[in-house]
C-alpha cells in the first residue's frame, strides 16, 4: 500500500494508512527525499498512528528519512507512535533518530516553532 | 508437534508474508486473551523473526500455537528455516551483532521481548528459534 503524501504549505505530510510492507517503506523514503526538493519543503511529518508495529526495519527507514531530509535542508517529525508500539520498540532496543511528537497538531506546532 | 485448532502457520518467502505472519500472530494473541501491549510485543517479535528468515535463509516458516504450563497460559512462536545456519549462536545473541548490515537487534531484541527463548542451529542445516510469551 502506497503512503499518500500531502503538501500542506511549506510542509509535507505522509499519513500511513495501514501496515506497510518493507518495499512500501522504501518507496516512502524515496518519494519524500524527492518531494522535499521538488516543493522546497521546510519539513516532513510522518503520521504512524495506524501502525501496530515499528520493527527494526521500519525504524531504520524512518531514521534514514530523517537523515536524508536533514541533508536536504528540512526537518522530520514522526507523529502518533502508539503507547504499546513505543513499549515494544524500547524492549527491542530500538532508537529512532529524528523528532517524535504526540499527534499531527503537535507535530505541526513543532515545525512552525522551529522554522 | 500436535496441530491444534488455534495453530497458525505462515510460509515466509516475501516481505508481504512478514505482514501476514504478524497479523495472524496478533489475531491468535487476541483470541488467547493477551493485553494490547503484549499483542504489540508478539507482532514485533514475529516481524523480526520472519525478516531474519527472509534475509538469511530466503524462505522458512513462522508457526504459532497456544501453550499451557501449570496455571500459566501463553503462546509459542517458532521460526524455522533450512538456510545456512548460524555458526556461532552466542555471537548473534550479542547486541549490535549483524552480518546483514542491519541494526543487529534481531535475535537479542526478540529475546528481550519474549519470556522464554531458545535457538537451535546447525551449519548447513538451518535454524529454529522458539520463543514463548506468557499471558499476564
Amino acid at each position: 500500500m502506497l503512503v499518500p503524501i500531502l503538501k500542506q504549505g511549506q510542509y509535507l505530510i505522509a499519513s500511513v494508512q495501514a501496515a506497510l510492507r518493507d518495499a512500501d517503506l522504501v518507496k516512502l523514503r524515496d518519494a519524500l527525499s524527492e518531494q522535499v526538493g521538488t516543493y522546497r519543503s521546510r519539513g516532513v511529518i510522518i503520521d504512524v498512528t495506524a501502525l501496530d508495529v515499528l520493527d527494526s526495519f521500519a525504524c531504520r527507514i524512518l531514521s534514514d528519512i530523517a537523515n536524508i531530509v536533514r541533508l536536504r535542508g528540512a526537518k522530520t517529525v514522526i507523529v502518533g507512535i502508539q503507547p504499546e508500539v513505543a513499549y515494544s520498540m524500547v524492549q527491542l532496543g530500538l532508537r529512532l533518530d529524528g523528532v517524535a511528537a504526540l499527534d499531527l497538531e503537535e507535530g505541526l506546532d513543532y515545525m512552525k516553532r522551529g522554522t | 508437534m500436535p496441530v491444534t485448532r488455534n495453530e497458525i502457520r505462515v510460509a515466509i518467502r516475501s516481505d508481504g508474508d512478514i505482514l501476514a505472519a504478524r497479523q495472524q500472530g496478533r489475531e491468535l494473541g487476541t483470541r488467547l486473551g493477551f493485553r494490547p501491549s503484549d499483542l504489540a510485543v508478539i507482532a514485533t517479535a514475529i516481524s523480526e523473526l520472519a525478516r531474519n528468515i527472509l534475509v538469511y535463509a530466503k524462505s522458512g516458516n513462522i508457526v504459532c500455537w497456544p501453550i499451557e504450563r501449570g496455571t500459566k497460559k501463553g503462546v509459542v512462536i517458532q521460526a524455522d528455516d533450512e538456510g545456512p545456519g548460524i555458526p556461532n549462536v552466542e555471537t548473534v545473541l550479542k547486541d549490535g551483532y549483524s552480518t546483514s548490515g542491519g541494526l543487529g537487534l534481531g535475535l537479542p531484541g526478540v529475546r528481550r521481548l519474549m519470556d522464554e527463548f531458545a535457538i537451535v542451529s546447525r551449519k548447513g542445516h538451518g535454524t529454529s528459534v522458539t520463543a514463548i510469551k506468557w499471558i499476564k
